[in-house]
């Protein structure tokens, strides 16, 4: 039996490892010429379920904490383990124990070992919540790297095409087109997000850094060659047009606060993303008539990508069964 | 029963829609509360002026009333253009009127707050403006046609409680035939309580439920709170004394043997 799936961002690429990994031949169609040029390509990247809880349901944590793992073993060497570390301005330091208070997996940490985990943020903060179990990836390298995996693993991509490749019959198609799924399925909702990305030599951090701020939190993700990816704001539209001077001027403050030398950075890159989500912000597979769908992604691809996949997998193959038998359909292997 | 502008509520308690973790949680927390009113920011949700679709949706679907507000907007004609994309949008007059005058604290610009009133009056519109607890503010605002105001008793987010009792009763004094409602700076319910016990028409809160722990217990714990105080004001409580007052007469009693 052949899967098709439709869009090559995180939830395909996932769902299309967790399939051929099954012994499952997959063929993945996207419109676009390369994957992951979606929402994912603006993605964070951090594996964060336990800073994740802190406005997301209990769900998250669970089916997040295998993440990095999972990461690891698709794209190999693109995980970092070196955890997240939470800090805010003094004045705002009691957003420090709110935010204790509605996560779990961290240690209050005090200026000296902030000094020890980023030494260019030493002196500039009296403690903070140190989350040593998170991770963080390049979504675009993870994505490059995860691609290359599909395809030795024989996976067949037909990008730049909307077109259903018609040497193959499909015995069930799983949609994963992210924001396009918002006019069909319902229930779903656009999130707007918002980042961008500052290049600057003159600090360096190892980890992902979260401001914390009663209006204006945000995050600084180091990237390769100096570049920091800051984000991101989450504003209830599905408007996908360039990103506002008002956000601009929120992140390039915020970030300023965290380093006076982010004054400095270039900014070399500003991106927009529409997050598809579902009321409770929590991702689901869905059954199509032909197939699945992983729909609801909200601000959790690389998080929670996985879990899906999985689960998407579990339901094609039956939990206890082999795969499907390669002459039945997929409505007969459903039913078995 | 409260009325604004002439609308009947059954519940003292407004309520804000930002920053909760989800659309549902937030609906959750409207019907724990049992609120009639809930406030809508048009600024940030609608990024390049479209009409916030899925969100308002969701919000319409509440089946509640709904107060929009001019939330983030720094000047007269940036307030007034968005309360008048909120009546397009939502259908209704009603327009909760902030304008912010400082950045940092978002503490109210009451010279364009009297300005931007008297132009939104002017046109028709139901003003609710977030204000100061300063009473010569408060007479302009009604003198510019607001029926309705909103004085905060801390800074907006800051979850500090009351922290001027007496402007707030010198400004229940000053006007008793106007519903005050207290907009911004409370934290726990028993800051509600207390304005409440003040003699204050309603409650508008939002960060000090979508920031709980658990939202929609925390707006069932603030419709409870806020409904104490009112019926406490309405009882008549007692005022307190230097003394001890024993509540069983003493006559007769062997402390005199």
């Amino acid at each position: 039996m052949t899967v098709l799936i439709k869009g090559a961002g995180v939830a395909g690429l996932a769902a299309a490892f967790e399939l051929s990994r099954r012994g499952i031949a997959v063929e993945v169609l996207d419109a676009a010429e390369t994957v992951g040029t979606g929402a994912s390509s603006y993605a964070g990247g951090m594996i964060a379920p336990y800073c994740e809880r802190e406005a997301a349901d209990e769900a998250v944590l669970t089916l997040g904490l295998s993440a990095a793992d999972w990461w690891e073993e698709a794209a190999p060497g693109e995980v970092f383990r070196r955890g997240t570390l939470v800090i805010a301005a003094g004045r705002d330091s009691g957003e420090l124990d709110r935010f204790a208070a509605r996560t779990g997996g961290y240690e209050w940490v005090g200026g000296n070992t902030i000094g020890e985990l980023e030494p260019d943020l030493a002196g500039r903060f009296d403690r903070a919540l140190f989350f040593p179990e998170e991770a963080h990836l390049d979504p675009r390298k993870a994505m490059a790297g995860l691609y290359a995996a599909l395809i030795e693993r024989g996976v067949r991509f037909h990008l730049g095409s909307t077109d259903l490749p018609s040497d193959t019959s499909f015995s069930a198609v799983v949609e994963c087109t992210g924001a396009a799924a918002i006019a069909t399925t319902r229930g779903l909702r656009g999130v707007r997000g918002e980042m961008l990305f500052l290049e600057t030599s003159e600090i360096s951090l190892s980890r992902p850094v979260r401001l914390l701020h009663p209006r204006h939190p945000l995050y600084i993700v180091p990237r390769d060659n100096h570049r920091f990816m800051v984000g991101a704001t989450m504003i209830e539209t599905d408007d996908d047009g360039p990103i506002t001077a008002r956000s601009v001027m929120e992140f390039l403050n915020a970030a300023y606060a965290v380093h006076p030398a982010f004054g400095e950075a270039r900014v070399v890159e500003m991106g927009v993303g529409v997050r598809p989500a579902f009321a409770d912000n929590l991702p689901r597979v869905l059954d199509r008539d032909d197939g699945f769908a992983i729909a609801g992604m909200y601000r959790h691809g690389f998080l929670l990508a996985p879990a899906m996949a999985r689960q998407l997998a579990e339901k094609l193959c039956g939990a206890d069964r082999p795969p499907f038998s390669p002459n039945s359909s997929f409505r007969q292997g459903a039913t078995q | 029963m409260l009325t604004l502008y002439g609308q009947e509520l059954g519940s003292r308690m407004l309520l804000g829609t930002s920053r909760y973790p989800s659309p549902a949680i937030l609906a959750d927390a409207v019907r724990q509360a049992g609120t009639e009113v809930v406030t809508v920011s048009l600024r940030r949700e609608t990024a390049g002026g479209r009409q916030g679709g899925a969100f308002f949706e969701l919000i319409r679907e509440l089946g509640v009333r709904v107060l929009p507000n001019t939330a983030g907007c720094y000047t007269v004609s940036e307030a007034v253009l968005t309360a008048k994309m909120a009546r397009e949008v939502f259908g209704t007059n009603w327009i909760k009127l902030e304008v912010i005058g400082h950045h940092d604290t978002l503490q109210p610009d009451v010279f364009g707050l009297v300005e931007a009133a008297r132009i939104l009056a002017g046109e028709g519109f139901e003003v609710f403006p977030y204000t100061t607890d300063d009473l010569v503010v408060a007479e302009r605002l009604v003198d510019a046609g607001c029926k309705v105001l909103m004085p905060w008793c801390a800074p907006i987010g800051s979850a500090m409680g009351p922290q001027n009792i007496a402007a707030l009763r010198s400004m229940r004094a000053h006007f008793p035939d106007v519903p005050l409602i207290v907009d911004a700076g409370i934290g726990r319910p028993s800051h509600a309580t207390t304005v409440m016990e003040l003699g204050y028409d309603a409650v508008l809160l939002n960060t000090a439920v979508a920031g709980a722990g658990n939202p929609a217990l925390m707006a069932a714990a603030f419709a409870k709170a806020i409904d104490a105080g009112r019926a406490a004001f309405e009882a008549g409580m007692l005022e307190p004394r230097d003394m001890a007052v024993p509540s069983t007469p003493i006559i007769g009693k062997a402390v005199f043997s």
